[in-house]
């Protein structure tokens, strides 16, 4: 059988002093409204409780990330997608909320390795060393717009446009060339 | 570089993360107003040596619009608000008037 979805890059990697790889489709849906309003929805589609401040909640495969004062990002399995959001859709409807699946919309890459926040320094304003397992930080490398997640223990998960995709994965791969190392935070 | 607080979303980013947005605590003059009013309204901005009032966008971030104090000289951020005021509010003017004495207030 064919794949007919298929993700920016598939299969792109990159081994330097931390590992870059493209993560593959991921499940993600913007939820945007008044977050307390939004907060029983959310709850019986994902199993999170709505984040705290540029946190993530995780629940076994779903995630919910906080973006802004307004919205939410959940993450699920790509093939779950669909209909998670028209479930969302159908709880919220009457409210002041959207939701939409961004899925095909964004790209996602994990850089992998203890150094991963010394590689993303170099393209982002951002310090890493304040961030701790499960923080979100939504800023911009080198030219494009990103969201990085810190989703393990040296384990950073960016997601930005599928557009810019392959300049991302260029970027990251620079970055992460061995004996560039900028060694800031490890 | 400028080091701003995104009041929506508690960052603070250097100044690449935002999209300054101009004068802030402009007042439209609304319809009926002569056209000296709404052509000041319009073309006319302050452009001071010293304490400013901008707006600013956390255009890579939370995409949210705020407004900040800052001196235009020095660089130096007084403090950083939510878009939603009318005016500088107390505990801003209150920080520039400790840093700058001679500050004629906010017209």
């Amino acid at each position: 059988m064919s794949e007919l979805a298929q993700s920016a890059l598939p299969g792109a990697a990159y081994e330097g002093f931390v590992t870059v790889a493209e993560a593959g489709l991921r499940g993600m849906i913007t939820v945007r409204g008044d977050l307390a309003g939004l907060a029983g929805a959310v709850k019986d589609a994902t199993g999170c409780a709505i984040p705290a401040q540029r946190r993530v909640e995780q629940a076994g495969a779903k995630a919910v990330a906080w973006m802004s004062p307004d919205e939410l990002l959940i993450l699920c399995d790509y093939a779950d997608a669909p209909a998670l959001t028209a479930s969302l859709a159908t709880a919220l409807s009457g409210q002041f909320a959207t939701v939409a699946n961004v899925s095909d919309a964004r790209a996602v890459f994990t850089v992998t390795g203890a150094q991963a926040g010394d590689a993303l320094a170099k393209l982002c304003p951002v310090d890493f060393g304040a961030m701790t397992t499960g923080d979100i930080r939504r800023t911009r490398a080198a030219q494009v717009a990103a969201a990085i997640w810190v989703s393990g223990e040296g384990e950073m998960t960016l997601v930005c446009f599928r557009s810019v995709a392959q300049y991302m994965f260029d970027l990251l791969s620079r970055a992460a060339q061995p004996g560039s190392e900028p060694k800031l935070y490890a | 570089m400028l080091l701003l607080t995104c009041p929506c979303c508690g960052v603070t980013a250097e100044e690449t993360e935002f999209a300054p947005g101009g004068e802030a605590h402009l007042k439209r003059s609304g319809p009926g107003s002569s056209d000296a009013e709404f052509d000041s309204y319009m073309f006319n901005r302050k452009n001071p040596r010293g304490v400013h009032f901008e707006r600013w966008r956390h255009a890579y971030g939370c995409g949210k619009w705020f407004l900040a104090a800052r001196c235009t000289m020095t660089l130096e951020v007084f403090g950083t608000y939510p878009a939603q005021t009318l005016e500088p509010p107390a505990e801003i003017v209150a920080a520039i008037k400790a840093k700058r004495p001679d500050w004629e207030g906010f017209a």
